[in-house]
């Protein structure tokens, strides 16, 4: 039993130390700006703009729930404009980046791991080596810059979006007037509300990316190692997304409470 | 010259190379021949830093592989062109960006060079005007000879293929094999070539090494390996399935391959 649980334990620290090892690879690279910026803004477009359909879709959606929630909760309880508040503290605070955090963790984590992955097992990362590239540099840096500024990116016109709908949905379906939306969104409203959503957002960014590339770099073993490597990537980044969602509220929100 | 020294290399429980060693002097070309599976990728991937040994050491120019820092490993692979057994072009660059790739790295050419030196490099194996083309949109045998492309349009002062003409046809073989003794008689290009087509090795290679059971099994001349002695090496050159010429010894046993 306790030789089970050192041996646990010595996987995880090795596990961890290996994560910083490669963390510290891609910060080296980082002074290679002339193999990186080849591929920074084709990342950007990638992992961000193809992104942006999902993400819009995923705000609208939940604009138009939480607008129909709040109402049904606050009925004959709290004045009717209290949806605005509700609504803009949930969007910009929590909802917005965590579930467009865990689309993205599919989507972009996913397509991280897999394309590294088959360059791995196809050894197009060992041809990079031996035409002088540093794949750090070449793949993981441009794709960590990408993932760590336009997850914000998207999160930010998300959360547009989802207000947007949501102030659609309180006009037609609640019954507020527009005064009414806004004297709601506005009364308990903080620039750090958005500040703090998006700053989540880039760690949410960076910590996608970055698994991405670390299960895609380590994969093995050709379709199946691939495949495993994808898989791994969407589990972490899941699981990362909310690790840091609770390790932000425990932080920042409760230092500016 | 390059020369590896009693080099050991295990992936895991899995031991590849059990003090391999062997040397390639300038400007001759050495055939690293042995079964599938031997260690002939893993023994030359040494040469180019992508693997460090366990045990031994690799020196290219006088200098010690495993030792060099990141930057001295960088500026010795721009020495060296690398043609993989499967070619490994990037699937999402074009035919002219992948054989000019290591050309915008080293930074020495402008764009209209580096163009030029692709068509030279394409027009060499036989694939002019591909430039535009995706590696998907081309056959096994054509992204072959990209590979090669891409280490040749280097300048490179090694090469070193990695089965270079295995899967293509008779005649492609040939022109493959042509370029090789080209490379070699013509512009003094070093090179190592590990192959399972014999008659390719006799035709291009100076010395031909057999590797067998992580080291090797016998170094010699092209004349010498044809008049070898060694059973397993005589097996091995005359593609028999039993060790002695009448059939009476078992077939080669696996714990040979690695």
């Amino acid at each position: 039993m306790i030789t089970a649980l050192g041996a646990f334990v010595r996987r995880q620290v090795e596990a961890l130390g290996s994560v910083g090892e490669f963390a510290g690879e891609a910060a080296r690279g980082i002074s290679d700006l002339r193999t990186w910026t080849v591929n920074a803004m084709q990342q950007m477009r990638r992992l961000g703009v193809d992104s942006l359909p999902i993400g819009l879709l995923i705000a609208a959606f939940t604009g138009i729930v939480l607008a129909l929630l709040a109402n049904y909760a606050l009925t004959g309880a709290v004045p009717l404009y209290f949806v605005g508040v509700l609504l803009e503290k949930t969007i910009t605070l929590e909802l917005t980046p965590v579930l467009t955090g865990l689309a993205l963790a599919g989507r972009v984590g996913a397509n991280i791991a897999a394309e590294l992955g088959t360059m791995r097992v196809t050894e197009q990362v060992d041809a990079l080596e031996t035409l002088a590239y540093d794949p750090y540099a070449y793949l993981v840096v441009p794709r960590v810059l990408a993932g760590t500024v336009m997850f914000p990116i998207v999160v930010g016109l998300s959360m547009a979006v989802a207000l947007f709908f949501g102030y659609v949905a309180a006009l037609g379906i609640v019954g507020l007037t527009t005064a009414e939306f806004e004297q709601g969104v506005q009364l308990f409203y903080q620039g750090f509300d958005i500040s703090y959503g998006l700053v989540k957002s880039a760690s949410f960014g960076f910590a996608v990316s970055l698994i991405g590339c670390i299960a895609g770099l380590r994969a093995r073993g050709g379709a199946e190692g691939v495949g495993r490597a994808a898989t791994q990537a969407v589990v972490y980044s899941a699981v990362m997304i909310l690790v840091l969602d609770a390790f932000w509220a425990m932080t920042w929100l409760q230092a500016v409470r | 010259m390059i020369r590896l020294d009693n080099i050991s290399k295990a992936f895991g429980d899995k031991v590849v190379l059990r003090g391999f060693s062997m040397d390639v002097k300038e400007g001759e070309t050495v055939a690293l021949i042995g079964y599938s599976g031997s260690g002939k990728s893993v023994a030359i991937k040494h040469i180019v830093g992508l693997l460090e040994p366990d045990a031994g050491t690799v020196f290219v120019d006088g200098k010690e592989v495993p030792q060099l820092t990141r930057k001295e490993l960088y500026a010795l692979r721009s020495k060296i062109g690398y043609v993989f057994q499967f070619a490994a072009l990037f699937d999402s660059l074009t035919i002219g960006e992948n054989v000019g790739m290591g050309l915008r790295k080293q930074g020495t050419l402008d764009e209209a060079g580096i163009a030029e030196r692709v068509g030279e490099a394409l027009a060499l194996v036989d694939l002019p005007g591909v430039e535009q083309r995706y590696p998907a949109e081309l056959s096994g045998g054509m992204r072959k000879r990209v590979g090669i492309a891409r280490a040749i349009a280097l300048r490179p002062k090694y090469i070193l293929y990695d089965e270079p003409t295995t899967g293509l046809d008779p005649v492609t073989s040939a022109v493959i094999d042509e370029l090789m003794i080209r490379m070699q008689q013509q512009l003094g290009v070093t090179g190592v070539v590990i192959t399972h087509d014999m008659r390719s090795a006799y035709r291009v290679a100076t010395r031909i090494a057999m590797l067998y059971e992580g080291s090797v099994r016998q170094m010699g001349t092209v004349a010498e390996i044809q008049h070898t002695t060694d059973p397993v090496v005589r097996q091995f050159i005359e593609g028999r399935a039993t060790l002695e010429e009448d059939g009476a010894e078992a077939p080669r046993g696996a714990g040979g391959r690695a």
